[in-house]
């Protein structure tokens, strides 16, 4: 009998979720990983997924990383359900990234900028070639990296702080007595969204989407133009100011990326040409975000700046009401839940109409006899 | 009686924290105020995916206590799988009392369906939404259909159904068929079959609606005028069938159809289970009574 299939009950969940999770383990006669390894040694997929699930906590997203088997936006939504549920005792103070302890800078816009260009820990330049002494040996032999001889600057100089002299980059100064920033985790979408919830929604969202729609505007799509005037990647502080005191104090460090994207500007009749800029920042070490973020931050600009609109990356319903990989995830899936009722009612349809056709038909045939 | 939530507790009584509760109800209070009208609110990332029941889980989470009855169903059934999975899931978090019996229970939970048994006044009827937005399908824009229901601009709405009868002679919509509320709001009734659409109208019990992923709350409050859109040329009309109840002879019910094999052969049954069971508990049978079927409920582990 085939019906049972949609009426599991209570004993073939229960039954389903304990092979899932013998699953997950896998094979025994292998030494389990722990969530301390993965939050080591897998550090860009935990980046990936505090972003993604806007929880800063790298125990945690190592642990959503172990649960959903490696799977990241399974890992995402996991942490977001957790997160949902933490008391919230107030908003930081906005982070500096000026002053921020950089591991890694550079810049596309200039050969050689002020602070100067630092690599850092990067894939870029190397060979991706699989190296197989680190299946072989476990471990790739280390020397560590040479240390520079001087200090880098400190505050690192920014790409705005190159431009300042000479007005050829737009300002962004905060707004004096700007309310509190939207907050998409307390209030559901709204437009026009403004760019503090745009940037937010970005933040939030999945990263194959927003490279996907950075990488359609650069093809042509809505294009930017974009330069990339400048990523860093590092340590910044964050400050809360408790009400008792009355003082913003010190209650953590977190790793953040950054990207400034430029676009040129021809100006108009009131506005002199000038570079305009896109902006991306993440938790952890996210650079495709970031810059996919920057790319989509500037596209969405385009009503503020003047452009036309005409491809989806610059429609910010479009992209703003899907980016989100935890609600599209959900609802893609949820087409695996039963829909028999409102099947039958389509099926009824349809076969009303295929009674009709072949009736007509047989009609038609009778009329031509 | 589900033992405590031990582990689950964690967690606040009934998984939100207390604002978050308050949050929701006040939108509950505002949807009840404007019937029909889609209330944003800041619906939260909950344990079950969105399009699984989020907004409905957020619904029966802000209105539940220890003295409530929950029964859950999926398709009109109470052991589909997620309809199982979601009632778990309030046994554990809120200890609350949970029966498959439509009159004992004080909440009903629902996606797809409303049960055969006519609600009463002390019922509180949840319905999950996938789609909150009835103009979705012919305007995408959310800017757009806003102002439609601001201007009460329903002609597209009836463009629509005009072209589907110059189509099909008929208006082809099964599933969740738009109704309009006191004649000012339309509002998707959520993928219920037209069938169940009647009983909405001048329901004794509050009709609340909840879609977690599009973060809208929507009510139809107790004794409110539902009308499903029709043409005086032609009226609305529901799901009829030529079958019975295969195991209980129901000949008004929702019917659905299982394959029994094949090659073609089939059986119709009430896709409500628990008012099925009770009409055989009462002595009624169909032709196939005493089928496999009738024996598919699992004992209570």
């Amino acid at each position: 009998m085939a019906y049972v299939s949609v009426k599991g009950g209570e004993k073939a969940i229960s039954n389903a979720h304990r092979w899932l999770e013998e699953d997950r383990r896998g094979d025994r006669a292998i030494p389990e990983l722990s969530t301390e390894q993965i939050r080591e040694q897998m550090s860009l997929a935990v980046d990936r997924v505090m972003a993604e699930g806007s929880c800063y906590d790298r125990d945690l997203a190592a642990l959503a990383i172990k649960q959903a088997r490696g799977d990241l936006p399974e890992a995402v939504f996991l942490l977001r359900a957790y997160r949902t549920t933490l008391p919230r005792f107030g908003a930081s103070l906005p982070i500096e990234t000026e002053d921020m302890a950089v591991r890694r800078r550079v810049s596309a816009a200039f050969k050689d900028i002020p602070g100067g260009q630092v690599l850092g820990p990067t894939f870029d330049y190397t060979h991706r070639l699989l190296d197989f002494t680190l299946a072989a040996n476990g471990e790739t032999p280390i020397e560590p990296a040479p240390q520079a001889d001087e200090p880098q600057a400190y505050p690192m100089p920014t790409i705005a702080s190159v431009f300042r002299h000479e007005d050829l980059l737009e300002h962004e100064e905060p707004t004096e007595g700007a309310g509190e920033p939207f907050d998409l985790t307390r209030e559901p979408m709204s437009f026009p969204a403004g760019r503090d919830q745009r940037l937010q929604a970005l933040a939030r969202g999945d990263e194959g989407f927003l490279l996907s729609l950075a990488y359609s505007s650069q093809r042509g799509w809505g294009s930017t133009h974009p330069l990339c005037g400048e990523i860093r990647l590092g340590e910044v502080a964050v400050e809360f100011v408790p009400e008792e005191l009355g003082f913003p104090i010190e209650v953590g460090e977190i790793t953040v990326t950054e990207c400034t994207m430029l676009s040129g500007s021809s100006g108009s009749a009131t506005r002199a040409p000038q570079y305009t800029r896109g902006y991306g920042l993440t938790f952890g070490h996210c650079e495709r975000k970031a810059m996919s973020v920057a790319i989509v931050d500037r596209a969405l600009r385009r009503a503020e700046i003047g452009e036309r609109a005409d491809s989806p990356v610059q429609d910010e319903e479009f992209v703003l009401y899907h980016s989100d990989n935890v609600e599209a995830s959900g609802f893609v899936q949820h087409l695996k839940l039963p829909h028999y009722v409102d099947f039958q009612a389509s099926l009824q349809f349809i076969r009303t109409l295929r009674r009709e056709f072949f009736e007509r038909q047989a009609a038609m045939k009778e009329a031509a006899e | 009686m589900t033992p405590s939530n031990a582990p689950e507790r964690y967690y606040n009584y009934a998984y939100l924290d207390e604002q978050t509760k308050r949050m929701i109800r006040r939108s509950i209070l505002k949807a009840l105020a404007i019937p029909g009208y889609q209330v944003p609110f800041g619906s939260r990332e909950m344990p079950v995916p969105y399009g699984w029941g989020t907004g409905g889980i957020q619904l029966t989470a802000a209105i539940i206590g220890p003295e409530d009855v929950y029964k859950c169903i999926d398709q009109g059934a109470d052991d589909t799988t997620n309809a199982v999975s979601i009632r778990r899931f309030f046994a554990k978090v809120a200890d609350v009392e949970t029966t498959e019996d439509t009159g004992q229970a004080t909440i009903i939970q629902s996606r797809h369906r409303i049960p055969e048994k006519p609600l009463k006044a002390n019922q509180v009827m949840i319905f999950q939404v996938p789609q909150p937005e009835p103009l979705r399908g012919l305007e995408p824009r959310e800017t757009e259909t806003r102002a439609m229901h601001a201007y009460a601009e329903y002609g597209l709405q009836y463009v629509s159904l005009y072209e589907s009868v110059s189509a099909y002679g008929r208006i082809a919509t099964g599933a969740g068929y738009p109704v309009m509320i006191e004649e000012r709001y339309l509002m998707s009734p959520s993928p219920i079959p037209k069938f169940d659409n009647p009983k909405l109208n001048d329901s004794e019990a509050v009709l609340l609606f909840g879609a977690g992923r599009e973060k809208r709350i929507y009510a139809v409050p107790p004794h409110t005028t539902v009308r499903s859109l029709d043409f005086d040329d032609y009226p609305f009309e529901v799901q009829t069938w030529e079958q019975s109840c295969a195991l209980c002879g129901s000949e008004d019910s929702y019917l659905d159809e299982v394959d029994l094999d094949d090659a073609g052969q089939k059986m119709f049954v009430c896709s409500d289970s628990h008012h099925c069971a009770e009409r055989r508990e009462a002595g009624h049978a169909g032709p196939m009574a005493g089928h496999a079927l009738d024996q598919s409920k699992e004992p209570a582990p």
